[in-house]
This record gives structure tokens, C-alpha cells and sequence, in this order.
């Protein structure tokens, strides 16, 4: 279970609360304006930003203090997802281990996060020779290697076309339900809400709701977030 | 907070061995003077001369040189020819170019026995002389004048190309240009440039040595020289000392203020589209402009290299000996530059707030000290425990070290900033710290500003005249001493040939460290 419990994040010009629970297991969508805080949650999850109050909890340990590399979390950003003077291997192989002393057992769990993302034979490239698709592929193969229960999503796939989309996100729901990991989402996207995640945070006017189901949400949308949705 | 408190640490754990060095090298040699020099009455009539023919031949120095970049920059911002990026990269050279080879590349051209006054003996005209204040800044502007067409061609090709285009829909012709475009540049581009001239020609030194001396071409820094080594004054080598550093520091804060510009820029070989500028009178003007900087830029090198080539062969054991010290200094030079450029620049990328700023001034200290303002505190500091002539080279490439660095680290911070931008958040949430952190993500981000700052701290090591001749006996020589020494001797030809030695010892350095052995197929 992760708790935020009265959680308040200050910035010039900005502020941003919550006090919610996400069940272990539960894939939820992050939604909301654009400036309101979307991203700014997920930062402070992942222990980039630092919240003014108010703990973090995962399975109820405290884990506000936690530096970002020892926290229960893998994140995906928007870009900058990858070493671009790292081989594949080598981007993925850092989720074994951050100074990348592979064993022999190593090396092949990192071929076969590969294989499970669809990059077989990928290894010794560098990312800048892959296509948009493929270098998230390999961020998300790292993420699994990692084997953090926590998956933060901050609209890694959002430069990818529609159907390029919607096959990551099945990608991601089919590891992730593997695993058991809780996924949080950030998206403009409601279709993409939809698709892949039952339960929805809205964030808006400086608050961050708790997750609700999504069907419902955005048929029925709050007032702030109805405006942002055009409805 | 107390991981908030963490980054801080981490900045002073890699950023406070050197900053501390830095700051003994710098304020506390600069200390060690002023307490050891004598009283300011002790200044003679010929001291407050050096003074002002310090600050004459500098101001006339960055003056010329500023001016003269102006039709160059221009005509080569505007022109498309063959051989235009050629030059433009030589353009580059003469801030690795050994001060003494040029020099005796200009002697080679302008002196007694060089073709100008050949030229004039024909014409049945006196010869002129290249020593005293003429010479002086005939250096000054052979040496600083590609600077300034460099730093000029960058703001010229800063104008937007949008600007040129919407200038030519509105019919503007070359005065337009000139008056909107052209004139605001110049005036937020030339102040900063001839400070940066400036700020180097005021301590100037070995160009002092050859070309200058007697009691109207001294220089403060030729004047410390001259305490030390034929008077063994060191109350007043440390008085003038502090008098040089007063000049420097002056300058050096005025020049921050005004924001000097860096000295290096790629992508300088991309012309813009010009409409203005097709009428035949301004073509003339354009070509003559390149064609007569390139002859005074490219004849005395060509010159020596033509006089030293056949001697190479033939040059003595010593000046072998000291080609071997010279390397070996600017090696260790180059390797003290990293060791203490590296950690500062990471720690300034990574430290929030204030602490960053103060790292980032810090390290522009060396400026404010000149070669043999450090090599008398350095003298001063090792006397008593140590002789310091025994220690002429590793002071030598000390002093070399501290005095590269503000160049060093120009060419680094950028792309710290950069990697720590682009990559550090990365690198936090993958938990990678540390050495793994240092060898994964930020020494293969720097690669190529590393090997570029450490290709300019050898070269700019390896012909250094300056700290060397200070403490330096025969035995000890660099090649750039030794080429003095031929010089002082009358032996020309072995000081040609020992000369381009020099040359392409500095040169090769440079491009072996800079491009050698590059696998760069890597993003």
C-alpha cells in the first residue's frame, strides 16, 4: 500500500496536497491540467522533490528521508530515459546493478528482460541507433530488471505515435500485473486512461485527489477536471 | 533537512581539496609576497616607468587588435571562398603557439636581418627596428589579433540570419546593415574583447624579455625578472610583484563586470546569406582585409618554419635534453589541470545555491596572479625549506597547472552543467553514486571537453616562458629557455631550427591529445 499522508509540496507560485492511498497491485492514472501538479507528485514519490510536509509511506515504512536510488520506486521520464553512450545492454544491465559489475547469472537475467520487452539481439547497440519505440522499451526493461514494487510513469510514451502508444501500455500491463507492481501514470490522454488503468487521481487547483475508478471519473467528471476535458 | 544537507557535503567532499589548493596557489603565494616585499618607497623613478609602459603597450595592444579584427570579422562573416574554414581554424593556433617561436617569426620578418627591411634596404630606405614599444606590441597584436577576429566572427554570426533576411526584404543596403545590425553589435562585443586582450598583454612577459627591455620597453613583470635574477632583490621582486597583482586584480573585476567573452567557439565555419553586400567596391575591400591578415598571420610562421626545417637535423644535444623536460612538464601540467578542473567543474555542476557561484569565481582566481607573480610567492614559500632551483620543473608545471585552469574549466562547466541537466536525475534514480557514477555517466558525458582542456593545458605548459626562467639553471632547461638561451647566444639557426621543434612538439601535443585516438563513433 502506498500512503501519502497529508502531503504538502510548496514551490514558488505553487502548492500542491494530498492524502491518499493507492493498493498494492492497482494501475492508476495520474490526470489533470496542465501546471497542476502531475509530474511534481510523481517527483516527490520518487524523492526529487522534497514535500514542505506530510510522509510517504510504502507498506508502511517511511520512506520521505530515502535518497531517490533506495526508494521501493523505478521512474520513467518524459525523455532522458537512457545513456545515450551506453550499449542497450549496458542501460539495462544498470537496474542489476548501479556500477554495472555484472556476474555471468547477471548477464542473463539482463537478456532475458530483453527478450520480455522484444529487444532479443539489441544488446550491443547504442540507443540512438533504435526508434522511439524501442528506447522505451529498453527504459522498461530496466525498470523490470530493477524489480521495484512501485512503477512511476511521467509520460515516457507520449512522443509515440497512437497505436506505437497503446502497444506499450499493453506491454506495461502485462509485466507489470506479472509482478505484481503498482503503476501511477501521468497522462493527457483519457483514452489512454481507459485502457490501462481502473483507477484515477485527478490533480487540479492544488490538490490531488484520492484514486477513484476511472469509468466513472471521466464520465462523470469533477468540475475542474471538466473544463481541462472540454465536457 | 537532513537530505537536503547531503548535496552540500558531497559538493565540499569533491570540491575542497581543490578549491583549497587553489586558493594557497593563488592568495596565499600572493600573501607570502606582500608580507616579504619592501615599502613602497622603495620604488624608483624607472619602477613607476615600468608601470606605465605596462599599462601603454597593453592599452595600444588591445586597442590595435580590436580594431584590426573588425574588417577581418567582417569580411569573413560575409564571404564564402575556399580555404575560409582552413583559416578560420588557424585563426585558432596562435593561442597554442609558443610566445617565443612567434616571436622569432616575426624577427624573422620585421627584424635587421628580416625581409622587411630587405625590402626597404632595396627601396634605399633606413631600416627600421622591432625592439622597444613597436615590437612590443607588434607581438601583442600577432599573437591576439586572431583572438579577436574569433571572438568578433561569433558575435557576427550571433546576428540571426532572420535578421540579415528581413533587412534585405526592406531593402536595406550595406549602411542599413551596418547602422542596425552591425554598429549595436559591435558596441556590446568590442568592450568585452579588448579587456579580454588587455587583461593578457598586462602580464605579458616573455614578449617583454626578447623584444622589449631597457629602461623605456620594461614591463612589471620583465622588472620582477630583472630583480631576481641580476640584482637577487627579492624585497623588491615582491614589491613589484604586488604591484603587478594590484594591476591584474584591478583589471580582472572590471573585466567581469563587463562579461568577457569565452575565448573558444565551434561552429564557426558557417557563413550567413548576405543580400547587402554584392557591390564591387565592398568585395575589394572584403578581400583585402582577409588577404592581408592571413600574410601577416601565416609569413613569420612560414618564415621560421623555412629557416628551422634544415636545422633540425643538426640541433644540439641540449636542445633534445630540454624537448624531453618540456614534455615531461606539460605533461604533469596537463594531468594537475584535470585533477583539479574535474572535481571542481562536477562539484559546481551539482552544488545548488550559492556555494555553486563561489566554486565558479573561485576557480577564475588565476586570472587575477600572473606567471611570475606565482613564481615569486612559489620561491618565496620554498626557500626555506627547500631550493627551489633543484625544484624548477615541478614548480614549472605547478604553476603552468594553476594557471590553465580558468581555461580549463571554461571548456568544462558547460558540459558538467549539461550531463548533471540531462542525466543526473537519471542517475539518482538508478542509485548510481560515486566512483560508478563518475566512470558510467559523467567522465563519458566529458570526454570531449576533457581531452580539449587537457590538449590546451599541455600545449599552453609546453611553451611557456614565464615561471621557468625565474628559477631555471642551465641544467635545467625547458625548450622553451633553451631557445632563448640560442637567442641571447646569436645562434640563429640553431635557435630556428630549435624553434620549429618547438612548434611541432606543441602542435602534435595538442592534436594527439584533442583528436588522437578518438573513438567518437560513440553518441
Amino acid at each position: 500500500m502506498l500512503v501519502l499522508e497529508a502531503l504538502r509540496i510548496e514551490q514558488t507560485d505553487f502548492h500542491l496536497s494530498a492524502d491518499l492511498t493507492v493498493d498494492t497491485g492497482d494501475r492508476v492514472a495520474v490526470i489533470g491540467p496542465s501546471g497542476a501538479g502531475k509530474s511534481t507528485l510523481l517527483a516527490a514519490i520518487a524523492g526529487f522533490v522534497h514535500p514542505a510536509s506530510g510522509r510517504i509511506l510504502w507498506e508502511g515504512r517511511d520512506i520521505s528521508g530515502l535518497p531517490p536510488g533506495e526508494r521501493p520506486v523505478s521512474i520513467l521520464f518524459q525523455d532522458q530515459n537512457l545513456f545515450p553512450h551506453l550499449s542497450v545492454s549496458q542501460n539495462v544491465g544498470l537496474g542489476v546493478r548501479p556500477d554495472l559489475r555484472l556476474s555471468a547469472p547477471d548477464r542473463d537475467r539482463v537478456d532475458q528482460a530483453l527478450a520480455q520487452t522484444g529487444l532479443e539481439g539489441l544488446g550491443d547497440r547504442l540507443p540512438g541507433t533504435l526508434s522511439g519505440g524501442q528506447q522505451s522499451r529498453v527504459a522498461l526493461a530496466r525498470a523490470l530488471l530493477r524489480d521495484r514494487p512501485v512503477l512511476l510513469l511521467d509520460e515516457p510514451f507520449a512522443a509515440l505515435g497512437p497505436a506505437l502508444k497503446a502497444e506499450m501500455l499493453d506491454l506495461v500491463a502485462t509485466l507489470s500485473s506479472r509482478k505484481r507492481m503498482t503503476v501511477l501514470m501521468v497522462t493527457h490522454d483519457p483514452a489512454d486512461a481507459r485502457r490501462f488503468a481502473p483507477r484515477t487521481i485527478v490533480v487540479a487547483e492544488g490538490r490531488a485527489h484520492p484514486p477513484a475508478d476511472t469509468g466513472a471519473i471521466l464520465d462523470t467528471p469533477p468540475p475542474a477536471l471538466a473544463a481541462y476535458l472540454g465536457k | 533537512m537532513a537530505d537536503r544537507a547531503q548535496p552540500v557535503a558531497r559538493t565540499l567532499a569533491t570540491g575542497g581539496v581543490p578549491a583549497a589548493l587553489l586558493l594557497a596557489l593563488t592568495l596565499g603565494t600572493l600573501a607570502f609576497v606582500a608580507v616579504r616585499a619592501d615599502g613602497f618607497s622603495a620604488l624608483g623613478p624607472a619602477d613607476w616607468v615600468a608601470v606605465r609602459f605596462t599599462l601603454w603597450q597593453a592599452f595600444l595592444s588591445a586597442l590595435l587588435s580590436s580594431l584590426l579584427a573588425i574588417p577581418v570579422a567582417r569580411a569573413l562573416a560575409r564571404r564564402r571562398f575556399p580555404g575560409r574554414g582552413l583559416l578560420i581554424a588557424l585563426l585558432g593556433a596562435p593561442f597554442i603557439l609558443p610566445v617565443i617561436v612567434a616571436v622569432m617569426g616575426l624577427l624573422a620578418v620585421f627584424g635587421r636581418a628580416g625581409l622587411l627591411n630587405d625590402g626597404l634596404a632595396l627601396l634605399g630606405i633606413p631600416p627600421v627596428s622591432i625592439y622597444g614599444l613597436g615590437g612590443v606590441v607588434l607581438a601583442h597584436v600577432f599573437l591576439n589579433l586572431p583572438l579577436a577576429i574569433r571572438l568578433l566572427l561569433q558575435s557576427w554570426l550571433a546576428i540571426p540570419a532572420e535578421r540579415f533576411r528581413l533587412a534585405a526584404s526592406l531593402g536595406m543596403g550595406p549602411q542599413e546593415v551596418s547602422r542596425f545590425l552591425e554598429r549595436p553589435m559591435l558596441r556590446a562585443a568590442l568592450p568585452g574583447i579588448f579587456l579580454a586582450i588587455f587583461l593578457v598583454c598586462l602580464t605579458s612577459f616573455a614578449v617583454a624579455l626578447t623584444l622589449g627591455g631597457g629602461p623605456r620597453a620594461t614591463t612589471v613583470e620583465l622588472a620582477i625578472y630583472q630583480a631576481f635574477r641580476f640584482d637577487f632583490d627579492l624585497g623588491r621582486a615582491a614589491l613589484l610583484a604586488v604591484i603587478q597583482a594590484t594591476l591584474s586584480l584591478t583589471a580582472a573585476i572590471i573585466a567581469l563586470r563587463v562579461t568577457v567573452p569565452a575565448a573558444f567557439g565551434a561552429g564557426l565555419d558557417r557563413p550567413i546569406e548576405r543580400w547587402d553586400a554584392t557591390g564591387g567596391l565592398l568585395k575589394l575591400q572584403d578581400t583585402t582585409a582577409i588577404l592581408l591578415a592571413a600574410a601577416f598571420l601565416v609569413m613569420p610562421l612560414a618564415a621560421i618554419v623555412l629557416r628551422g626545417l634544415p636545422a633540425l637535423a643538426t640541433l644540439p644535444g641540449p636542445v633534445w635534453q630540454a624537448a624531453a623536460r618540456s614534455l615531461t612538464v606539460a605533461l604533469a601540467s596537463m594531468s594537475l589541470t584535470i585533477a583539479l578542473a574535474l572535481p571542481l567543474a562536477i562539484a559546481t555542476a551539482r552544488a545548488r545555491s550559492g556555494l555553486a557561484r563561489g566554486l565558479d569565481s573561485l576557480a577564475m582566481l588565476p586570472l587575477a596572479t600572473s606567471p611570475l607573480v606565482l613564481g615569486t610567492g612559489l620561491f618565496l614559500v620554498l626557500r626555506p625549506v627547500a631550493d627551489p632551483v633543484a625544484l624548477a620543473l615541478p614548480v614549472t608545471a605547478l604553476a603552468n597547472a594553476t594557471l590553465a585552469l580558468p581555461f580549463a574549466l571554461r571548456i568544462l562547466l558547460p558540459a558538467a552543467h549539461a550531463a548533471e541537466a540531462d542525466f543526473g536525475r537519471l542517475a539518482d534514480s538508478l542509485g548510481m553514486s560515486g566512483f560508478a557514477r563518475l566512470r558510467l555517466m559523467t567522465l563519458p558525458r566529458l570526454a570531449r571537453p576533457l581531452r580539449y582542456s587537457a590538449a590546451l593545458a599541455a600545449a599552453l605548459s609546453m611553451g611557456d616562458l614565464g615561471v621557468i626562467a625565474l628559477f631555471s639553471d642551465p641544467d635545467h632547461a625547458t625548450l622553451p629557455l633553451q631557445l632563448y638561451r640560442l637567442m641571447g647566444a646569436y645562434r640563429m639557426s640553431d635557435a630556428a631550427g630549435a624553434a620549429v621543434l618547438l612548434l611541432l612538439l606543441s602542435f602534435t601535443l595538442f592534436w594527439v591529445l584533442d583528436r588522437g585516438g578518438r573513438p567518437d563513433a560513440r553518441a
